[in-house]
């Protein structure tokens, strides 16, 4: 009874510095932006018409608690009829919003739905309020290293020294440089929505591009930055993604049903898989989900022509492309940059990944199928495989 | 912007709203350029709005200033959350002493609105929260307006005796024609200063787009970007040459003269005036006009004694002179209404709404109190019919009211009222009875409106649970209720009492146990001079109209038909028996109630209204007649003589609450400041009393 699963649209919010240009804003107002600006962009879908709303965030207390599926549904003006829920699986809460809408779509409980994913970390520090219960260390169930991102992705360095400080800078140095060239070819700017912002002592303002992004970084800046995890360590703020505050959102479907509506179909979704991986290493889970949903697509690496890999570190990127023998420059991977330059509200992360996906299968109708994955805290990664609806039959 | 405008002595500093730029780019919008948008915050919450006094509107001129200087495609104004801005601050106004002063403070209004048409940048007021007065008309000088769903706005200048005159009165006619503008500038502001709801102000052409708060900033930047690229386009009219000028003035100035008995007051008819001129004049010479009218109406007494109406009802609504201590209140969860009559089924059905709590009405047979029941019932399924209460409101409070001939149905309640025949044997009857019912704690409440409260709690077991609850009619409209303390009246029983009253929403005063309390024994007073003088031989033309210019809201004798002459000779007569000779009973008065006539006034096959000829032929006329002046004079000593025994008996403590019953529960308009302000304006209560109530600058020019 599996059903083909669809990616209609994805739109997300300009991203933040955290507790800057948003910081006068709240979580769920950045979500209703997003959640809003997508059905603006969708006429077609009678909000009615959405059977469920499942929205991500990797902090659910203030204005990220309250059931931001059901809260910011009616915040934004959905009809009351349509019910919602929350997602947390950390950073790939925006992905498995998406992946458990899809299971629900595919088993055809469900026709239309929307996905999406906010985190405020200005509201929300990184571990803010989080009680680790203390069997983790003492029962030696994880490491102390387990519970700080940035001392992961130190411990991968450990274990691939070939992966070196100086590999990762130049990763996170062309991030950059990608995101500032897409910028300037107006590819980023079509999916941002347009989000009023007010800052008390500077009143209301309009953000309409990301606030992360260094277009002027260079390798010798980059080599300066301190290395906060660990003395002499390799992970910088340079070669990481930074602490941001966005939303994103993506409308999914049947495949029948968008037709039948005459909806865009901007990606089709094959397969995906999560899987776990020591905590301690946890940049390195993208490499087992990925080896996992090509098994269960029936597809090897060399048949995916497009990858998104969230940047939450540079080190965990190249890690998983030296796995899979792809250059760490490949342009096919991130071609308008990731992360590291435009920055990683946590759960929001998985959407971007999506809507720029969707892009790149637009851009490279030779291209059949396409990958978004993403590591997770705890020792987690998170993958999905999408088909290109506009592929022509080419090579792959 | 030459005159310094100074704080006058003695006035509140300035809570001062800042105007904050910032640009916004308008490329996500579909246009090359920016927008420079000027943020009105004052700093504090939505509870304390934005307002524009001098300071505000010198931080509004530098960041216009400011915005011109970033050489923007437009400039916008918006608030801060849920406010865009409430108008010109007024509370320095009421201490300001020189002409002059004000005369520049509007002027700077003006000079610093008008850059916003003047600017040669398009303009923009993204209004995303409540807009009122100066508020709305700095948003009338942008070139387009948009509105957030959820916003109320208006213009209530003419309501507070003033007018829309920093722009208001000459933009608002030309904008959107004469019709809608005096719908907007008079109509709503005198019909009790009704808000737009945006929907109405969208129709009404006073703004051009509404958008929903959730996105209101952005989707009205996208409007602005539309019109700028010319994807939008708003057409204006010309109305100079509308053929509705003429029927549109007129319908203002009836409603002008109805509020006001008939009353040319100042403030409308100015207002009027500047509309009127708007047909052609220019903007410029509209606010110099605009300027010297504001001028005109700050310096003389009526808006002072606006202002101080104004705020006094204000305050008085939160606070209640003299209540005891809140906590001191019981908890009120089952309230007995003893009757079920009209005025008891009122009382029931008000209770029900505000309290949601079980009410209990008794009558002597059961048939009677079902009767009651199903009114209430009855007005509750009118209220869903007509969309103002959810079918589930309705049912949850039908459950709760009970009809029974048994006063043991009582037992349990913590607050009773009694609405029956007012003869004080039978109240203090039924008191004694429900004694024996209910607990000693429960409150037992009379709404007489002139018999002793105490009277009714002597004897009693527990004659401290004894208060007077007087509400005016009709109940749910009227906002004042007298509550009256008799000599053993706790405090408990008070604060209580108050409680349901600020439950039911009511503005309330606190008064001793006199006859009459406040407003009848005024009321009462006023109308028996002017009754006695026909009973002299005046004629009623003459006595009924001679304070029609004062601009009370009905005649003497139209007050007569509404109150009925049943009732008027009832509560005469026991003033007069309470208080004294001064109360006459008037043989009219008497016949009229002995010969069922029921109304001074009848309407005419053309609905206009005329002397009833049989009230007429029932006058019995005496031989000295008195001028129009000599009725006023004696009605309005009267009142001076009344108020000053009623402060001397302590049947109030302040002029104020004098002041606060009339306006709210006779309905005396705010420019005579309820109406001791007037009577000291007009030297009345210095003649009769060699004193004045207010000081001067009180409620009057200082």
């Amino acid at each position: 009874m599996s059903r083909t699963v669809v990616l209609v649209d994805a739109v997300r919010t300009p991203f933040g510095k955290a507790g800057s240009m948003y910081s006068g804003t709240r979580a769920d107002d950045l979500m209703v932006r997003a959640m809003r600006g997508l059905l603006e962009r969708n006429p077609k879908v009678a909000p009615s018409a959405i059977e469920d709303v499942a929205i991500a965030a990797a902090t659910q207390t203030g204005d990220q608690g309250m059931n931001l599926g059901r809260s910011v549904s009616l915040l934004a003006g959905l009809p009351n009829t349509v019910p919602g829920y929350s997602v947390d699986r950390w950073c790939a809460g925006a992905l498995t919003a998406m992946t458990s809408l899809a299971g629900a779509i595919a088993i055809g409980s469900i026709d239309i739905a929307i996905a999406g994913g906010v985190e405020h970390m200005g509201n929300h520090p990184i571990g803010d309020g989080i009680d680790p219960n203390p069997r983790f260390l003492a029962e030696k169930i994880v490491e102390q290293d387990a519970l700080a991102m940035g001392a992961t992705a130190e411990r991968l360095h450990d274990r691939f020294p070939h992966l070196t400080k100086e590999r990762a800078d130049r990763y996170a140095y062309n991030s950059q440089m990608k995101t500032a060239a897409a910028y300037a070819a107006g590819k980023i700017q079509r999916d941002l929505i347009p989000t009023a912002a007010r800052i008390p002592e500077m009143g209301w303002g309009i953000a309409s591009v990301d606030e992360p992004p260094r277009p002027t970084t260079t390798m010798e800046g980059l080599a300066t930055l301190k290395t906060p995890f660990r003395p002499a360590g390799r992970v910088t703020p340079g070669n990481s993604s930074g602490l941001n505050d966005g939303a994103t959102a993506a409308l999914l479907a049947s495949e029948d049903k968008a037709k039948e509506l005459g909806l865009t179909i901007k990606a089709k979704l094959v397969s995906y898989a999560f899987a776990g991986v020591e905590p301690e290493v946890m940049g390195y889970g993208p490499v087992p989900a990925t080896i996992k949903a090509l098994a269960k697509a029936g597809l090897t690496i060399a048949d995916i022509g497009a990858f998104e890999v969230n940047e939450a570190f540079a080190v965990q990127v190249i890690a998983f492309l030296d796995h899979f023998g792809i250059a760490d420059d490949d342009v096919r991977v991130n071609p308008y940059g990731g992360a590291i330059a435009v920055g990683h509200p946590l759960a929001s992360s998985g959407i971007r990944l999506a809507l720029n996906l969707a892009r790149a299968f637009e851009e490279h109708p030779e291209v059949r199928y396409g990958l978004t994955t993403m590591c997770i805290g705890l020792g987690m990664g998170g993958s999905v495989i999408w088909e290109n609806p506009h592929f022509s039959g080419g090579s792959k | 912007m030459t005159t310094e405008i100074k704080l006058p002595e003695g006035a509140p500093d300035e809570v001062v709203t800042n105007a904050l730029v910032r640009d916004v780019d308008l490329s996500a919008f579909g246009y090359k350029g920016s927008l420079a948008l000027i943020t009105l915050d004052n700093g504090l919450d939505h509870t304390r709005p934005n307002t524009f006094g001098p300071q505000s509107l010198t931080a509004l001129n530098e960041a216009i200033t400011d915005a011109i200087g970033r050489s923007p495609a437009a400039i916008a104004i918006t608030g801060k959350p849920f406010i865009f801005a409430a108008g010109a601050d007024l509370s320095a106004v009421a201490f300001t002493t020189e002409r002059a002063q004000i005369r520049a403070f509007g002027k700077l209004g003006h000079d610093v609105f008008r850059r916003l048409d003047e600017c040669g940048i398009p303009t923009f007021a993204f209004i995303n929260g409540l807009a009122l007065g100066g508020g709305l008309e700095v948003g009338l000088h942008c070139n387009y307006r948009t509105l957030a769903s959820t916003a109320f706005t208006g213009l209530p200048e003419v309501f507070l005796g003033l007018l829309p005159g920093w722009g208001g009165t000459t933009i608002l006619p030309k904008l959107i024609g004469p019709e809608r503008a005096i719908q907007v500038i008079m109509l709503n502001a005198l019909n009790n200063n009704t808000m737009m709801k945006a929907k109405d102000a969208l129709s009404l052409g006073v703004v051009d787009a509404v958008y929903e708060p959730a996105d209101f900033l952005e989707r009205s930047v996208s409007f602005a970007a539309k019109i700028l690229s010319g994807e939008t386009k708003i057409e204006r009219k010309d109305y100079s040459n509308d053929s509705a000028w003429d029927a549109a003035l007129a319908t203002g100035k009836t409603a002008a003269l109805k509020k006001y008995g008939g009353a040319e007051i100042e403030s409308p008819m100015r207002a009027l005036e500047l509309i009127a001129a708007a047909r052609t004049n220019t903007r410029g010479a509209g606010f110099d006009a605009e300027g010297q009218a504001l001028a005109d109406l700050t310096m003389a007494d009526p808006l002072r004694a606006s202002l101080y109406a104004f705020n006094l009802i204000q305050k008085k609504r939160k606070k209640v002179e003299g209540a005891p201590k809140a906590a001191l209140a019981r908890k009120v969860g089952k309230v007995g209404v003893v009757g079920a009559g009209l005025m008891a089924s009122q009382l029931a059905l008000l209770l029900l709404r505000n309290l949601k709590c079980p009410i209990v009405m008794t009558d002597i047979d059961q048939e009677r109190a079902d009767k009651g029941v199903a009114w209430v019932k009855n007005e509750l399924a009118k209220l869903v019919e007509k969309k103002r209460m959810s079918e589930e409101s309705a049912n949850r409070l039908s459950l709760l009211v009970s009809g029974s001939a048994d006063q043991n149905s009582f037992a349990g309640c913590d607050f009773i009222i009694e609405a029956i025949f007012e003869e004080l044997s039978l109240k203090q009857e039924l008191f004694k009875k429900l004694e024996s019912i209910i607990s000693p704690e429960c409150v037992l409440a009379t709404n007489t409106s002139s018999l002793s409260v105490e009277r009714m709690s002597e004897g009693l077991k527990n004659p401290e649970r004894v208060i007077g609850f007087h509400f005016f009619n009709p109940v749910a409209v009227m906002p004042l209720l007298e509550v009256a303390r008799t000599s053993k009246t706790d405090d408990a029983t008070t604060a209580t009492a108050v409680s349901v009253g600020k439950e039911l929403k009511k503005t309330m005063i606190i008064c001793k146990d006199a006859p009459g309390f406040v407003v009848n024994r005024l009321l009462t007073r006023f109308m028996g001079e002017v009754t006695d003088a026909v009973d002299e031989g005046t004629s009623p033309e003459i006595a009924d109209n001679a304070m029609r210019s004062i601009g009370f809201p009905m005649s003497p004798f139209e007050l007569l038909d509404l109150v009925g002459p049943g009732v008027a000779l009832h509560v005469s007569q026991t003033l007069h028996e309470n208080l004294g000779p001064r109360y006459r009973i008037s043989p009219t008065m008497q016949a009229m109630v002995a010969g069922k006539v029921r109304n001074f006034y009848i309407k005419g096959a053309d609905g206009k209204f005329s002397a009833n000829p049989e009230a007429l032929a029932l006058i019995k006329e005496g031989n000295t007649a008195s001028t129009a002046e000599q009725v006023r004079d004696r009605a309005l000593k009267a009142l001076a003589i009344e108020a000053r025994m009623m402060l001397d008996e302590g049947v109030v403590s302040t002029a104020a609450e004098i002041d606060l019953c009339m306006l709210m529960g006779s309905g005396w308009p705010m420019h005579l400041g309820g109406i001791l302000p007037y009577l000291d304006r007009e030297g009345i209560s210095d003649a009769v009393c060699g004193q004045r109530f207010h000081a001067p600058g009180i409620a009057s020019l200082p």
